[in-house]
């Protein structure tokens, strides 16, 4: 079966500094793969890449069969089958959490307004917060907030999902709720890319473990790999890091 | 009589307000006009649109506006057309205020935070999608207190049209003082209406953002991480 996204040698700069220093990386259809390493050592950008938010500089780069080496790629093809979850939310602060999730689907897939809200109401039942539907976001938690995140990307039933760091500004009760989410959807088949710093959510979900190292992929295994560091330099980041 | 003033010399001066009302009408009706296509180019538009732009917002910032007038009054003149003082003022007024809104809204759009942008797109919305649904209803509520204050400005600003002699408030009240001889009552009362023009509109802000739109509740950041 072909990889959903597949990096080979991929290289990116900003300016003079190579961010990526040639990735190589196979993701199937239903895995969980998370993507760990220091802050600066290319993980996010390695995520943003996989959607077209960054530009790769050389190698290749296939995701859902768009070369997006290519210069000619449809963004917004691309965009509808692979979703995205960041840090900070980027909820829309003014619309109510089911105007949040309906806009692309109304917009894009060209749903009518009633099937549009009936799919928000669904998938926010997958992230428990149906009840909140007619809330703002800022009526919200940061836990809710991110999980409503989650579900206006479910909305455009994505192929592949990119988690970047999406716990990174919760509290540890607020990173559980949403990393329970994230876990009932690696169960259900979803394929995930998650940049994470949460070392027992990589561990226990995660089908592959990605160590990434100064913009190179620097150690891969399984949840085990953590426990078991064959670098020094994982064995340095996972001693600080737990 | 009120302030020693008949009535035909008030209503002379009540009719100047109505025009100053106008002229303030038609040159922030047609500076919007032409901001806001000068805001979506200097955001997003091609190189050489962005200059052309940059270009235009640059030239009417720096041409005081009883200059422009009277260019444009006397520039359509020479090629033979009679224009109304109105109409050339309007015109002035108007390319004058596109200039500033078009930077002021160019600003706006800008204070949009780029995670809104990257969000939007992540969700395969077109430019226009993105932009009429996502950036421009957050741009607007950011623009409200610079346009309200600009539009306020444009209000006073309209008294410049005295130049060509259109009969705005500071025109009447002028010709009303050259037979009345009493300036300070003359101007004063000038100074009242030009005041009860402007304070509903400078009010306006305070209720546009205290409304649903401008609330502050979106201008909360999202946490800083």
């Amino acid at each position: 079966m072909n990889p959903i996204v597949s990096f080979k040698d991929v290289r990116k700069s900003f300016g003079s500094t190579e961010v990526l220093k040639g990735i190589n990386l196979d993701v199937h259809q239903g895995d969980v793969v998370a993507l760990i390493g220091r802050s600066g050592s290319g993980k996010s950008t390695a995520l943003r890449c996989v959607n077209g938010l960054e530009k790769i500089s050389s190698g290749t780069l296939d995701v859902c069969g768009y070369q997006l080496h290519e210069s000619n790629v449809d963004q917004r093809e691309l965009r509808l089958r692979v979703g995205i979850v960041f840090q900070s939310y980027n909820l829309f602060p003014h619309l109510t959490v089911r105007q949040n999730i309906a806009l692309a689907p109304v917009k894009v897939r060209r749903l009518g307004r009633a099937q549009a809200n009936a799919l928000a109401d669904h998938v926010l039942d997958q992230v428990g917060l149906r009840a909140r539907a007619d809330a703002y976001p800022h009526q919200l938690s940061g836990g809710q907030q991110q999980r409503v995140a989650i579900a206006r990307s479910l909305a455009m039933e994505p192929v592949v999902m990119l988690f970047d760091e999406v716990t990174s500004a919760l509290d540890p009760e607020l990173t559980g709720e949403v990393l329970r989410v994230m876990e009932r959807l690696a169960r259900d088949w979803m394929t995930m890319l998650v940049v994470t710093h949460e070392m027992a959510f990589a561990q226990s979900v995660a089908k592959k473990v990605v160590f990434v190292n100064d913009g190179v992929i620097w150690e891969t295994g399984t949840g085990v790999m953590l426990k078991e560091p064959q670098t020094a330099e994982l064995q340095v980041f996972v001693g600080n890091g737990l | 009589m009120i302030l020693n003033l008949t009535d035909a010399q008030l209503g002379y001066m009540l009719k100047g307000a109505l025009a100053t009302i106008e002229l303030s009408g038609a040159g922030a009706v047609g500076g919007a006009l032409i901001g806001l296509p000068i805001a979506l180019l200097l955001v997003s538009g091609g190189r050489v649109s962005r200059v052309v732009c940059r270009a235009y917002v640059h030239a009417f910032q720096g041409i005081p506006l009883p200059v422009a007038m009277f260019v444009v009054y006397f520039g359509i003149g020479i090629f033979g057309f009679d224009v109304l003082p109105l109409i050339a003022a309007s015109l002035a007024l108007a390319v004058n205020a596109g200039a500033y809104l078009g930077d002021i809204w160019r600003g706006s759009i800008l204070a949009v935070p780029g995670t809104q942008w990257e969000a939007a797109e992540s969700l395969a919305l077109s430019y226009a999608q993105k932009m009429i649904n996502v950036i421009l209803p957050q741009a607007l509520r950011i623009s409200i207190p610079p346009t309200v204050g600009f539009v306020v400005a444009l209000i006073k600003n309209t008294s410049y049209a005295v130049v060509i002699g259109m009969a705005e408030l500071t025109y009447s009240s002028r010709i009303v003082n050259n037979t009345t001889f009493e300036p300070f009552v003359i101007f004063s009362l000038a100074a009242a209406i030009y005041f009860l023009i402007c304070f509903p509109v400078s009010r306006l802000s305070a209720r546009l953002e205290r409304s649903g739109f401008g609330s502050r509740k979106f201008s909360r950041k999202e946490p800083s991480v």
